[in-house]
């Protein structure tokens, strides 16, 4: 069977972000870019599903040549070859999701793997809406999986519980963290990834429903004021309240 | 190949220049390489560092399975070539595996040992068959590997063991007697690489397996750091050793203890460095969060200091690691194009630069040493305190200045090894001492000032080398034989061959860089004007000291004029930047050189 892990290079959790003059794009200087950690949870399920019956995993990407870096990652943990959809365009996450369903049909695969969502861009939508255009069926946000013959039980992560779900193939996953524990590299893997293929794609972006106008950081939170150590200070405070501050 | 193209000679750096473009620098990693740090990094981060406190105490088991993860990972056999079931990677490629296991408290300590001093006597002097039947359970982790050298009266003077070897009347096994100190992973061990006298002086290696009978393991030791990793005395009390369990050729088991040593202390460069580079980051974070005062410590002066020259003295080590590696990768590559069998090759690139590999030794330990220092520092009470990591990094990193080789039996060996191969014509370290006797009795020559990048601090490396070669040209002429005895100048000249080594290695790797662009090239041509300043300010004193020790009247003042001459370098305004260095990693809260 082919099942098809979709893997995003985003960047590192830990890296201090600037927004890049262009207000559309972060600087790039300097911060490190890693495998998506939902994608990891989403990869190992597959490599799961390979070790145990046997499969074809397929990592599929998009976007720019830096991408590859973050595909070889996939190759190095175990999947077999990656496909690279090749744009540096701006993509909001329908055409995202078009470009990666028109390849999921292409290679014929009916199990996707998805992280919940990237937490570069956070739109958490990319898995479903692969899904409503390949009209497979769907589970969102799994923390647990088990494929017996086309029919999978999984179980959500919902407020305060678990809801436990059933289907069937064809179907798109999309990874919650606690869904397993993703394996390493091994050195094996990483020399192994040297000679699996990324096989790049040219494609063209569709119409854009969803136009990103700038990027913007979060507003300073401005330092504290003490105005004062006893009840002299009340007068001033509720001053501020009233008028600066306008709460009350 | 024209002269400046091809990689000098183990110590030649003391009279000649390096091209910048020979140089393997941090910038030069490749994709794989970056993959394999970074299981290396996850792996520790995940499975060591949570269990750090069970690692100190010991908790049964847990050392052993942690070494067994890391050999499924692949890290205990990415020096063991491919035949043998290991990875067979690059000599670089471990550099890189042993910077990133820097961090890695006692666990580092038990796999260095076990793929450092452990395996590589095997694979450098094992026979065919002692090779196919240990090397890939070594690799795997199936099998765990002790060195055994040090004897409760012989340490520093490691060929005065006194563990005897005699042939039974067959000729079929050696009986060994004797008591061996201080052996790390001396309590799980399953093999010892063990030396001991044949006929009362025939200094030979042995592989021992530990269910042997009259083996013993005496009681863990009380450390003052590394807790966690095993380290006893071990008894042999009429063991018997096969004969095919005799490592290499009787009576040349010094090739093996001091040959594996050179790759050793290489080694031990690579992890203090990885790990200075580990609490940089630990330090940056933690004066971002501190306040006093009403503000993050890091906005104090005295703290950018401190990160900066973290900073300054890590990125210097960090370029000395990589070169030093990228020589010894590239001399194994060309011995085994010349016909060299893997383990030849390996063992005459290392004692090729082993003089470089004990200065990574010295000067990794005493980085990382200042590193934790000033971690603890920036702490203030907090890094007095188990419930924050400097305390332990603090402890943990003292070992380092002791093992493998004291740092004082390292400075000797510099410089004893140098003599040496100057005798031996291996270097010619006469000819250019004489020119500068010459050079000494001129005038000296004011050419213009260079304006290229770094230019004119590349033409003060040169200067400070004639210094070097100045003193110790007095020196050996003063002392003959006898300098040996003399080893306060030893040290002064080890120090300075040292500033030299590393300041130079800084200002290469920014020259290199420089070709191809960085982000960070500014501060890293800042970094190098600090530190080679700095460097020089020690190299006059440390010359001087020397002088004063040795020389009188006319003498005395030529040298003394000399050193003037040969250390002079315009100051910077070093506070301004090294705040510029320090904000840079508060800013982006890590270390980012
Ligand atoms: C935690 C730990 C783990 C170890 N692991 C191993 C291991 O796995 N295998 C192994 O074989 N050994 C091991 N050792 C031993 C270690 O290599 C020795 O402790 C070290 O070589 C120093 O020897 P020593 O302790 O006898 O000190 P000494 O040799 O007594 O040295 C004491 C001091 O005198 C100085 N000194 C000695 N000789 C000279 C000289 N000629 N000139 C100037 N100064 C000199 C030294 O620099 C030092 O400062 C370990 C030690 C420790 C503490
Ligand atoms: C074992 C132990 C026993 C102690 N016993 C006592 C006791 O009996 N009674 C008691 O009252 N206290 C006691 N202390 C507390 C001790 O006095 C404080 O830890 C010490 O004053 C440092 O304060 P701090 O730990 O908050 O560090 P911080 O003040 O947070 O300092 C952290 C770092 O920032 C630096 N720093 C702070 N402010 C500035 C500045 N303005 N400019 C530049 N650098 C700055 C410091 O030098 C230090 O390097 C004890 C602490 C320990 C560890």
């Amino acid at each position: 069977m082919k099942i098809v892990v979709c893997v995003s290079h985003v960047p590192d959790s830990a890296a201090k972000i600037n927004i890049g003059a262009d207000e559309k794009n972060i600087d790039k200087n300097g911060v490190s870019f890693i495998l998506n950690p939902y994608d990891e949870f989403a990869l190992e399920e597959a490599l799961k599903i390979k070790d145990s019956i046997g499969a074809d995993v397929v990592l599929v990407s998009v976007g720019g040549d830096e991408v590859k870096e973050t595909i070889r990652k996939g190759l190095a943990m175990g999947a077999d070859s990656g496909i690279l959809l090749k744009t540096n365009a701006y993509r909001d996450s329908i055409s995202t999701a078009k470009l990666i369903a028109e390849e999921i049909k292409l290679q014929g695969a009916n199990l996707v793997f998805l992280g919940k969502q990237s937490i570069d861009g956070d739109n958490g939508v990319v898995g479903q809406l692969v899904a409503e255009i390949l009209g497979f069926n769907s589970v969102s946000v799994a923390v647990s999986f088990n494929l017996n013959g086309d029919k999978i039980v999984a179980e959500r992560e919902i407020e305060g519980g678990r809801e436990v779900v059933e289907t069937s193939l064809p179907a798109v996953i999309t990874a919650q963290k606690g869904l397993n524990d993703p394996r390493y590299a091994s050195l094996k893997g990483i020399m192994a990834a040297k000679k699996k293929v990324i096989d790049e794609k040219e494609v063209t972006v569709s119409e854009i429903g969803v136009e990103l106008i700038k990027l913007k950081k979060p507003a300073q939170k401005q330092a504290g004021k003490i105005l004062g150590k006893d009840s002299s200070a009340v007068p001033e405070l509720v001053r501020l309240l009233k008028e600066e501050a306008k709460v009350i | 190949m024209s002269e400046l193209n091809k990689s000098l000679k183990g110590g030649e750096f003391v009279t000649k220049a390096t091209n910048p473009q020979t140089v393997f620098i941090p910038e030069d990693i490749t994709e794989e390489q970056k993959l394999m740090a970074e299981t290396t990094l996850d792996f520790i981060e995940k499975e060591v560092v949570p269990n750090l406190n069970d690692i100190d105490k010991q908790k049964p088991g847990l050392i052993l399975s942690l070494l067994e993860k890391a050999g499924e990972l692949g890290l205990l056999g990415a020096a063991v070539p491919e035949e043998y079931e290991g990875l067979g990677e690059s000599f670089n490629t471990n550099s890189i595996i042993s910077m990133s296991m820097g961090a890695s408290h006692s666990f580092g300590v038990a796999f260095a040992a076990h793929t450092g001093i452990g395996t590589l006597p095997i694979l450098y002097y094992g026979t065919e068959e002692q090779k196919k039947k240990y090397l890939p359970k070594l690799a795997s982790g199936e099998l765990k590997a002790a060195y055994c050298l040090t004897e409760p009266t012989s340490g520093s003077d490691a060929l005065s063991a006194k563990t005897t070897a005699v042939l039974s009347e067959d000729g079929t096994h050696y009986v060994l007697n004797g008591q061996k100190m201080w052996i790390t992973n001396g309590g799980f061990a399953d093999i010892l690489i063990t030396f001991a006298k044949v006929d009362g002086d025939k200094f030979t290696g042995f592989i021992i397996p530990t269910n042997s009978e009259g083996f013993q393991a005496g009681e863990e030791e009380n450390k003052m750091g590394i807790k966690g990793s095993s380290t006893r005395a071990l008894f042999l009390d009429n063991v018997k050793v096969p004969v095919e369990n005799v490592l290499g050729e009787i009576g040349k088991g010094h090739y093996i203890a001091f040959n594996v040593l050179n790759v050793g202390r290489y080694k031990l460069g690579a992890m203090t460095t990885g790990g200075a580079k580990h609490y940089i980051d630990v330090a940056v974070n933690y004066a971002n969060e501190r306040k006093q005062f009403g503000r993050e410590i890091s906005s104090f002066g005295a703290i950018k200091h401190k990160l900066a020259e973290m900073a300054i003295r890590t990125f210097v080590a960090e370029a000395s690691t990589l070169r030093t590696s990228g020589l010894i990768n590239d001399k194994i590559a060309e011995l085994q194009g010349q016909g060299k069998t893997y383990s030849e090759a390996m063992i005459d690139a290392a004692e090729e630069y082993a003089i470089e590999s004990s200065i990574m030794k010295i000067f990794g330990s005493e980085v990382l040493d200042y590193v934790v220092d000033e971690l603890v520092q920036i702490h203030g009470g907090y890094g007095y305190s188990e419930e924050y990591p400097a305390a332990r990094a603090y402890r943990d990193s003292r070992i380092n200045r002791i093992f493998e080789g004291t740092n004082e039996i390292n400075r000797l060996l510099v410089i004893d090894m140098l003599v040496k191969r100057s005798m031996k014509g291996r270097i010619d370290l006469l000819g250019p001492a004489m020119a500068i006797q010459k050079e000494l009795m001129s005038i000296p020559e004011f050419g213009e000032k260079p304006t290229g990048l770094l230019e004119l601090e590349m033409q003060s490396i040169a200067q400070a080398k004639k210094a070097v070669l100045m003193i110790a040209g007095s020196a050996v002429q003063k002392f003959m034989q006898k300098l040996g005895n003399e080893q306060e100048i030893i040290m002064y000249l080890t120090d300075m061959i040292i500033d030299i080594y590393t300041a130079e290695s800084a200002l290469l790797r920014t020259l290199k860089v420089a070709q191809v662009g960085t982000k960070n090239l500014e501060f890293y041509e800042k970094m190098c004007k600090v530190y080679l300043r700095d460097a020089l300010d020690r190299i006059n004193t440390n010359g001087r000291n020397a002088i004063s020790a040795f020389a009188e009247d006319d003498e005395l003042k030529l040298l003394m004029l000399g050193m003037k001459r040969f250390t002079k370098l315009d100051p910077v305004n070093s506070v301004a930047i090294r705040r510029e260095i320090a904000n840079k990693m508060i800013e982006e809260n890590k270390y980012v050189y």
